[in-house]
């Protein structure tokens, strides 16, 4: 990052010192380019040598349905268009039977936009419906609503609710996770490799999940978006960004490296809170005692990665508070976003930052572990580190089988 | 946003609107006024007269958004409703009559449901094409010219030579040629003809059909000559009668094997938006041919009366009597024959017994008046 800002700093302190002549031609040779673009621009569009490719096929049409929203007027669907042409929706069916409905807004949709689909249908509570879009060429595009229930709105009388239940699927278990700071403390060097190794064992376990559920999401937004292009590009990015800002003063240990798992942590936990929003929203899954609590047990493992690389320090309450939040509360924020069902491609970016941020700190950690194994002069690939991490796995997967619906 | 959303559409309470006749009528005009502002493409949609209100009660919702711009198809389903194709007419030498037609098959876009359009094979442009009307032994002459991209023919149902019969090796014409076939117009009885180019499925679907009505003779069935009479166009028992031939379609506009839409005369909801209009004391004959492709069968039922059913309307007697559904397979037909003297003026619905392809578009409406002017 440095080596890249630095050559630009170069630029901006010779250039004064250049004579305006040398600085236009240099402008000069930096439009060139840009003129060519225009002049090949100007060609294409001027000439019609391109019509030799026109076979007389219909243009592509995509159609992508982001959002459907089911309240007592009906049922509210949110479109983006993709395609070579603009899309004309001519006829909405539901069920197999034409139905009125209101475009807002109205008229053929360019590639991208965004158009709501209103349809007064008396939707059927828990029953499966389908919405069938027809375009002006006859080409349909359908939309399946698994199981029909009202959409959830942001309402206060929802969102409290939502934020106790993301409060015992994100902070709750973190909490607990925690309160094996004083026993961790009391381990022996191997005995706390063994526990590191377990948290990059459990990073391991989010960093698949989350990849997962980001790619997931980019299956189901708009091709024009490319979303497994996106989620790895994004991951990627968010993995160097943090990796470089993370070690602005050498390599993270105790409480930053802390931060770093907690953050990592809250950003999958946001990714697990939008899946059991939108699991709600689309009526998908009752929520049991027992699914809530198998949410818990899973993420306990959480706080004892979190604590992990504190017992060499002796960290004050509150900082333990705002780790915990740091991790658990992005549940809640995610549980709300998911129920309103926002549109894929966004919950597909932030999962992604998410598996870029867990990935940083699997790095962190793990170099911590050998820089600590370095210390004791003993080799970091140990029993103890090889058991620490396959355990860490082993409780993510089994606990995991208690939350999969 | 999503304010708006909810005062626009909760103002008008449309989740109720599901049948409710006495609030679908206000509701259908509050829907037109909105769709003309809403809907750019079909805006040409104004509110319409009352009997137009009442019939959207209805159907509520449950329709089709819009208008089919009739003028551009070139063709109109009210109008095919009654547009017999006698052809030129003139004497063969041994005294019988020579009805001479010029079909030509044309490929052609049309707009099928309202805002979606369909590239279609044609005679002559219309979907369904001409319906060729002649009398029980007339001699028949079509010059079938094709100028469409792909062979083209014209397999009519009824006793011709086999040099006639319209398949591949036998009167199949290819872009750009032309054939003439030539036969006498028997039996009397409601008929059909359609292409038989391969692969047929896709020749039927496509547009390539239309009715073929043959009127009996009375002179060759004197034991019923009064029914053979007023079955005759022209005389005057038959102008008695209201007649008109509802030819079912339906179209598979993204060509997936299913239909996505469902009509009599090709528009999807046509007559539930515009009624047929009849008067209450003269009786009615409706020659019914079925040519929809991809589903086994078709239906009509008529809501609140029932009919004499004709089964392919080659006998003078009805084959099955006093009923109010009858179910034809592809290429089945059959004339259909009732009153509503004895009923109070209204709205009388008909449509298709499988209620998918009711709301997929084959659904309409009969507005019974005292008398049509």
């Amino acid at each position: 990052m440095n080596e890249i800002v630095r050559p630009q700093t170069d630029i901006v302190q010779t250039a004064p010192s250049a004579p305006p002549a040398r600085r236009y031609r240099q402008l000069a040779w930096f439009t060139l380019p840009f003129l060519a673009l225009l002049v090949a621009a100007a060609w294409l569009v001027g000439g019609d040598w391109l019509k030799a490719f026109d076979a007389g096929a219909p243009p592509v049409e995509k159609l992508t349905f982001e959002r459907t929203v089911l309240d007592g007027d009906g049922i509210h669907a949110k479109v983006r268009a993709g395609g070579s042409a603009p899309i004309t929706i001519a006829q909405v069916q539901v069920d197999e039977a034409y139905w009125q409905f209101w475009q807002h807004p109205a008229g053929p949709l360019d590639s991208l936009s965004t158009a709501w689909l209103h349809i007064p249908y008396p939707w059927v509570l828990g029953e499966k419906h389908t919405i069938k879009v027809l375009s002006k060429t006859g080409v349909a595009f359908e939309k399946e609503i698994e199981v029909a229930v009202p959409s959830p709105k942001p309402q206060p009388g929802q969102l409290l609710p939502q934020a106790l239940l993301g409060t015992f699927v994100g902070i709750v278990p973190v909490v607990i996770g925690m309160l094996f700071y004083p026993a961790l403390r009391s381990l022996g060097r191997s005995g706390l490799n063994f526990v590191l190794a377990l948290t990059v064992g459990l990073l391991a376990f989010l960093l698949i999940d989350t990849m997962k559920e980001a790619l997931e999401f980019a299956g189901k937004s708009a091709s024009s978006f490319q979303g497994t292009t996106m989620v790895l590009l994004v991951a990627a990015t968010a993995f160097l960004l943090l990796l470089v800002v993370g070690r602005r003063d050498g390599t993270p240990t105790g409480l930053a490296l802390a931060t770093f798992i907690a953050l990592g942590i809250g950003l999958h936990n946001f990714g697990e809170g939008l899946a059991i929003g939108a699991a709600f929203a689309a009526g998908v899954a009752g929520l049991g005692v027992f699914l809530v609590l198998g949410f818990t047990l899973h993420n306990v493992s959480e706080g004892i990665g979190i604590v992990a690389p504190l017992v060499d320090e002796r960290p004050s309450l509150p900082v333990f508070a705002g780790l915990a939040l740091l991790a658990g509360a992005p549940a809640i924020v995610g549980i709300w976003l998911g129920s309103l069902s926002y549109s894929p491609q966004w919950s597909a970016l932030a999962l992604a930052i998410g598996a870029g941020a867990i990935l940083q700190v699997i790095v962190e950690v793990t170099s911590y572990l050998a820089r600590q194994s370095g210390y004791q002069d003993t080799r970091w690939l140990s029993p103890s580190t090889i058991s620490g991490f396959v355990v860490g796995i082993g409780v993510m997967y089994v606990t995991a089988m208690l939350v999969k619906v | 946003m999503r304010n708006w959303i909810a005062r626009r559409l909760s103002r008008r309470g449309l989740l109720s609107g599901g049948a409710v006749a006495a609030g679908g009528a206000v509701l259908a005009t509050l829907a037109n006024e909105h769709r003309a502002t809403a809907q750019g493409p079909h805006s040409h949609q104004a509110t319409g007269p009352a009997p137009e209100a009442n019939a959207h009660a209805a159907h509520g919702n449950m329709v089709v958004v819009g208008e089919v711009d009739h003028a551009q198809n070139g063709f109109h389903p009210a109008a095919m409703l009654t547009d017999w194709d006698g052809g030129k007419v003139s004497q063969l030498p041994d005294g019988r009559t020579l009805r001479s037609y010029e079909i030509v098959g044309v490929d052609k876009e049309i707009e099928i449901i309202p805002g979606v359009n369909f590239p279609a094979w044609t005679y002559n442009g219309r979907v369904p094409g001409p319906t060729i009307r002649a009398t029980e032994g007339d001699r028949i002459r079509i010059v079938f010219r094709n100028e469409g991209s792909h062979p083209h023919s014209m397999h009519f149902h009824g006793i011709h030579a086999a040099r006639m019969d319209g398949i591949p090796g036998a009167g199949l014409v290819l872009p750009g040629g032309e054939f003439v076939y030539e036969f006498d117009a028997l039996p009397f009885g409601c008929h059909l003809y359609h292409c038989h180019a391969l692969p047929l499925k896709r020749h039927i679907h496509k547009g390539m059909y239309g009715a073929f009505i043959v009127d009996p003779d009375p002179r060759r069935h004197p034991e019923h000559e009064a029914v053979a009479r007023s079955r005759l166009l022209g005389t005057p028992e038959n102008k008695e009668w209201q007649e008109m031939v509802m030819v079912m379609n339906g179209f598979d506009t993204d060509l997936d094997g299913e239909n996505e839409s469902y009509a009599i005369n090709t528009v999807a909801h046509y007559f539930a938006k515009s009624p047929i209009r009849l008067a209450r004391a003269r009786p009615i004959r409706i020659y019914l041919v079925n040519v929809l492709e991809f589903d086994q069968i078709n239906s009509f039922h008529l809501h609140a009366n029932f009919f004499d059913y004709y089964d392919h309307g080659t006998t003078l007697t009805p084959t099955l009597k006093t009923i109010d559904t009858v179910m034809q397979c592809q290429a089945q037909r059959g004339i259909l024959e009732f009153t509503f003297r004895d009923h109070e003026p209204g709205m009388y619905m008909f449509h298709a017994h499988q209620s998918e392809f009711a709301e997929l578009g084959w659904m309409g409406m009969f507005e019974v008046v005292e008398a049509t002017s």
